[in-house]
């Protein structure tokens, strides 16, 4: 690890501003990413800011039956907390189907936004990855890339977006709220939030340099209440999506009103899928309708040379997500 | 975090030697110690208090084997920065035995139910086994408790009675 200074930031604005005019700095909290990748030298920041005690770690009731997420609120929090459970249970299966009990004990809401690719190539500073260091090319390309995305990706980066909450989010159309280091504040719709990989794959978000996240505002509505997550993976647990689907309906007697359809695992960003929810809404839940969304969802895959399995694993992954609803609200009907 | 990480202003852009006082308070006891900001709790466990019972594996937050307590939570201390715990209470495998030396009850299940070979991975496994039954609600499907373990991986292959000690636990626990 390259040496760095370590300064405690007594509140947001001062944070911001710190990371803001340094180039060579990073907020920690959790660290779960950012540690890992300083002893790989993949990160090498000069300076870190604590924002670990700036008060962003509850989750506040908001007007309406919504809440907002401090960003620092630990992943197990969130998972565990009874409104997410209720009100969006996608979001706390998202969380307790990601890494282990230890790490959702330490990792954030902000940090895990952010997180980085879980690229072989990204994470080894001797392979060339234009992620990393942009120009070098991409080794993953005839490398090794099984785990690599299938929407969104370009020759010059096709690393998948390894989060599970994130997508759980897109899915639910959160807000991100960040503070800017001029004092300004904005709210981001998350579909706004990830850039997919153009010709610059080091630039994977909206956010500018010191511009804090600060908390992520859920609204309540009647097909949030109804959404699950699928997650498909090489082992049981403890293991990064291959194929994961957030999903969420709205049924009208047998009829879908309101679908919302997001994947893991298979895209460079979270991706949410608007064909799929196109083909969903108006019809009826049955299973040749899930077969048709979840087809409409990876009609643009690129699949390469070894993750050409992930089209079909991703199709049926969605349609498992969809069958699970289905089966809970004939549950809650009857 | 002001009082326990002291980050002298004058030396803020001193990277020949940027160190800071660290007070850790370990299974009780409060420790003084100067670090480097880049030592993580566990090298300063091990390397800094000379307590070598939390066992260092894969170092990336991959295996469980740092797994330690801080706050009753369970974490991975290989990827915890020790200037980032500040007051924060610590407790590893040397804290769970009684001051006489009688073994805390997972410790004695591990030992009846065989939940070890080798033994690398057991402090490990113990940390995350005692915030599962003491702090989490345990629960009752054997599948579950699997899944709550999952983020401490064996070997040596000895799952299966990991598992039983937890359970044989958890049972006694309810039956108090």
């Amino acid at each position: 690890m390259k040496p760095f200074v370590l300064l405690p930031a007594s509140g947001e604005a001062e944070a911001a501003a710190s990371v803001a005019a340094d180039p060579g700095a990073r907020f920690i909290a959790g660290g779960t990413t950012l540690v890992d990748l300083m002893k790989l030298q993949v990160e090498t920041p000069g300076t870190l800011v604590d924002i670990t005690r700036l008060g962003l770690g509850e989750i506040e009731d908001i007007e309406g039956g919504g809440v907002r997420i401090g960003a620092t609120v630990r992943n197990s929090d969130l998972a565990n907390d009874p409104r997410v459970r209720e009100r969006w249970p996608v979001l706390s299966e998202a969380l307790l189907a990601g890494a282990s009990p230890q790490l959702r004990n330490m990792a954030t809401v902000g940090g895990n936004l952010l997180q980085r690719a879980r690229c072989n190539y990204f994470r080894d500073v001797t392979a060339a990855c234009n992620k990393r260091s942009p120009g070098t090319g991409c080794d993953a390309l005839e490398g090794h890339h099984r785990g690599h995305a299938v929407l969104g990706g370009s020759d010059a980066c096709f690393a998948t977006s390894p989060g599970d909450m994130p997508v759980a989010l897109v899915a639910l159309e959160a807000t991100v709220e960040t503070l800017r280091a001029d004092g300004s504040t904005r709210s981001i719709p998350i579909g706004d939030l990830y850039v997919p990989y153009g010709d610059d794959p080091a630039r994977e978000h909206v956010l500018a340099h010191g511009e804090l996240v600060t908390g992520v505002v859920l609204a309540p509505s009647a097909w949030a209440a109804r959404s699950t997550y699928a997650k498909a993976r090489d082992r049981a647990s403890y293991e990064f999506a291959l194929a994961s689907a957030a999903v969420a309906l709205e049924l009208d007697g047998g009829v879908i009103r309101t679908a919302r359809v997001a994947l893991g695992g298979v895209g460079t960003k979270p991706w949410r899928s608007t064909e799929a929810e196109a083909v969903l809404v108006g019809d009826e839940a049955t299973d040749a309708v899930f077969e048709a969304a979840a087809r409409a969802a990876l009609a643009d895959a690129r699949p390469r040379r070894d993750n050409g399995f992930k089209v079909e694993l991703a199709q049926r992954t969605i349609i498992r997500a969809l069958r699970t609803l289905r089966e809970r609200a004939v549950e809650e009907a009857a | 975090m002001m009082d326990t990480v002291a980050v002298d202003a004058g030396t803020r852009n001193d990277r020949s030697r940027p160190r800071f006082r660290e007070q850790l308070r370990v299974n009780g006891r409060e420790h003084e110690l100067d670090l480097d900001p880049r030592t993580t709790l566990l090298d300063a466990l091990r390397e800094h208090l000379g307590m070598t019972g939390t066992k260092k594996g894969c170092d990336h937050g991959q295996c469980g084997a740092c797994t330690v307590h801080v706050d009753g939570r369970r974490v991975l201390s290989c990827l915890t920065l020790a200037s980032l715990v500040g007051d924060a209470e610590v407790r590893t495998v040397e804290g769970l035995e009684a001051t006489d030396g009688t073994l805390h009850p997972m410790q004695e299940a591990f030992v009846a139910c065989d939940g070890f070979q080798c033994g690398y991975c057991t402090p490990g496994q113990l940390m995350s086994a005692v915030a599962l039954v003491e702090d989490e609600g345990c629960p009752t499907d054997r599948t579950q408790v699997q899944e709550a373990m999952s983020g401490n991986l064996c070997r040596c292959g000895a799952y299966p009675g990991i598992v039983d000690a937890i359970e044989r636990v958890r049972d006694r626990e309810v039956a108090r």
